[in-house]
């Protein structure tokens, strides 16, 4: 397990480093930083300073490893928009998309595996027949229409839930949470709910496709011929069969949720990093570009190294090689 | 007169289907009494699984029993609800099947699931199910139980499973086994110790099993009595030894002819030229007649049926095929 542990970390930081190389060359060369940093009247020697002390004469390696062992240490730079620590900003930002997407991943598991092992266990009922057919309408209908639907609804015709916004914060150390007052959940519920449409038709159909796979399973006939009731075996011994490639969709999903929280932080104007750095592509603000970047494919590739550690907890057969230790004797 | 455990009446399987009724199970009646076992043979096909699979109440929609009667010592069961059956399967009936590599659920320690197992079918608390399933563990013959029965069913091998499933099957003392070529899929120098463990159980016990194999020589060294099947139906009951040493149905003069060679059907049967018919293309009268040597007009026009010992063909029955 420990030797799984380090290969996988490596391979992390691996790839953190290539994207690393990405981002910076962005950042290098995406225009000419003293450009958008100096005023109108710098003079050529202002700026052939400023060049000198931000390092930008400096060979290739030098600049990339610089930028790697401050980006570490969680430094991007000055923001060009308004002259703040990049950090800061998207710090600022962060537990509002973070919040956003934990809880539509939340609502996407609650309510998508329930429906995927009824859809399964009830295949041909009207119900399931209805279920299959509104999760073809939640996969096609793109998460801004839902969000305006929702908006619609709940908040202009019966006017329950706010349109936009996060409602009243409460800073827990540098973290400001909006799930501890009630204007802060209420605020949350409408995005939230528009962006896990897509991911609870996702995991339903997925655990579904499962479903149906492993009741026919000989442990599972077994488990009912051994006298378990049909619902245990239904919801314990067929649906924990079925859990490896849901944690699989959703630790890759919650990187695209935060990539798509995009669409519905702009819909509800949410102040996460989405909409951060929505206004940073129109400033071509490149240090808070390339920060997005790194943090976002950062989250990409925790979650995939957390989802292959995971695997080898709930499988034990991927856990380590006993079998070949204990299985020798007939 | 000993205990009826197990009575059949004139069972049918049914699958409708696009192309009109499969019949998988037609007319069948058999009984089995307390602690004999009864061996049940028959090519791939023969709906062998089927008749087990029924008596479970475990059939797989469309699959249904048509008509026919189920009784366990005296209680008919073909009717319970699914709750009913439910305290019925694993306490009654004990169910072991073909292949132990994937009959225990890979996610669940082999000790949890004989604790569940027990716990579902006695009033026993946690820790004295984990005892019984210490012992029973124990009594199928796995070694150092106490670090094993925690370790889940990949760190076994395939004769250590088939071991754990029967130490399964027999949780709450069942009256009946059914298993269902419990040995098939088992390599062969371990077969034999797996039957004989099997036999050895279910003699201590009285429990009466019906085993399900397309292995003459395990029939004839493990059952007491016999049932020959072919293309669903009964062709042949008896003893052991009579049906052994004075087959009367042609088809079971071909398998036994084919004991001492190879073990498994797709050999013994070259011994009978042709092949079992499917289930829509069954022919009229005796499914066994184009394949019979003694097949005369009465065999294509009537079909033989037997509901207790005896062969099911013209010849035997009548002493002729005119
Ligand atoms: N779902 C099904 N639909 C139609 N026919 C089936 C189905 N399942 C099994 N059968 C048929 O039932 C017959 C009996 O099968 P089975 O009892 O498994 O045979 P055996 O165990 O003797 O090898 C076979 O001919 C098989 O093709
Ligand atoms: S009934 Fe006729 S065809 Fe069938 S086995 Fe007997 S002799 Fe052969
Ligand atoms: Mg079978």
């Amino acid at each position: 397990m420990l030797a799984f542990l380090i290969k996988r970390t490596a391979n992390a930081a691996f790839v953190m480093l290539a994207v690393a190389l990405l981002a910076f060359t962005i950042f290098r060369f995406f225009g000419d930083p003293v450009e958008m940093m100096v005023n109108e009247q710098a003079t050529q020697a202002d700026r052939a300073e400023l060049r000198e002390r931000l390092g930008l004469n400096d060979g290739f390696v030098t600049q990339y490893t610089r930028f790697v062992t401050n980006a570490v240490q969680g430094d991007f730079g000055i923001s060009y928009r308004n002259q703040q620590d990049v950090m800061v900003l998207i710090g600022d930002r962060f537990p509002a998309t973070f919040e956003l997407v934990l809880v539509a991943t939340v609502i996407s598991l609650v309510v998508g595996i329930p429906l995927g092992v009824i859809t399964a266990v009830h295949r041909d009922s009207r119900l399931a027949n209805a279920l299959q057919l509104g999760s073809i309408v939640g996969v096609s209908l793109p998460s801004f229409v839902v969000g305006i639907m929702l908006i619609l609804a709940f908040s202009v015709t019966l006017g329950w839930l706010p349109a936009f916004g996060r409602g009243e914060t409460v800073d827990v150390g540098w973290w400001s949470t909006g799930l501890l007052t009630p204007s802060g959940r209420a605020a949350l519920v409408l995005p939230a709910i528009s962006l896990s449409t897509f991911q609870i038709t996702l995991v339903m159909r997925l655990v579904r496709a499962e479903m149906l796979e492993t009741l026919r399973t000989d442990y599972v006939k077994f488990a009912r011929a051994r006298g378990v009731p049909a619902a245990r075996v239904q919801w314990v011994h067929a649906l924990r069969n079925c859990l490896m490639p849901v944690i699989t969709l959703t630790g890759m999903q919650i990187g695209n949720l935060i990539a798509f929280a995009l669409v519905t932080e702009t819909v509800f104007q949410w102040p996460g990093m989405g909409l951060l750095f929505i206004q940073a592509v129109t400033f071509v603000d490149i240090p808070v570009m390339a920060a997005y970047l790194m943090l976002v494919s950062f989250i990409f590739v925790a979650l995939n190294t957390a989802v292959d550690v995971t695997y080898a907890w709930v499988d034990p057969r991927l856990r380590d090689d006993t079998a070949k230790a204990g299985g020798a004797n007939g | 007169m000993t205990e009826t455990v197990l009575d059949v009446r004139n069972l049918r399987v049914e699958f409708p289907t696009r192309r009109g009724t499969l019949t998988a199970v037609d007319d069948i009646s058999l009984t089995i009494a307390k602690g004999e076992i009864l061996g049940v043979v028959g090519e791939s096909g023969a709906g062998k699984s089927m008749t087990g699979m029924a008596i479970l109440g475990l059939l797989e929609p469309p699959g249904r029993i048509a008509s026919g009667e189920i009784w366990l010592s005296g209680d008919r069961i073909d009717n319970l609800s699914e709750t009913q059956m439910q305290a019925v399967r694993g306490r009654r009936i004990g169910a072991i099947f073909q292949d132990p590599l994937t009959s225990l659920n890979p996610l669940f320690r082999v000790g949890d699931q004989l604790v569940e197992t027990i716990r579902l079918h006695t009033q026993l608390s946690k820790s004295a199910a984990r005892q019984r399933a210490i012992e029973l563990m124990r009594e199928v013959g796995i070694p150092a139980v106490e670090e094993r029965i925690d370790n889940y069913p990949h760190q076994f091998s395939g004769g250590m499973r088939q071991r754990i499933v029967i130490a399964l099957a027999l949780c709450a003392e069942p009256e009946l086994i059914i298993a269902d070529e419990p040995t098939t899929a088992l390599d062969v120098s371990i077969q034999a110790q797996i039957t004989a463990l099997l036999k050895r159980l279910c003699r201590e016990r009285g429990t009466a099993v019906m085993l399900v194999t397309h292995d003459m020589g395990v029939i004839a060294e493990t059952a007491d009595r016999v049932a020959v099947m072919y293309a669903g139906r009964l062709a042949e009951l008896g003893a052991v030894e009579d049906v052994v040493r004075r087959p009367q149905h042609p088809y079971t003069t071909g398998l036994m002819g084919s004991i001492p060679s190879l073990r498994r059907d797709e050999a013994e049967l070259q011994m009978i030229p042709g092949a079992m018919p499917r289930l829509g293309a069954i022919p009229e009268g005796c499914a066994f007649n184009p394949r019979c040597a003694f097949a005369g007009p009465k065999c294509r026009r009537d079909t033989p049926r037997i509901h207790g010992n005896g062969a099911a063909c013209w010849l035997a029955l009548e002493g002729a095929t005119a």
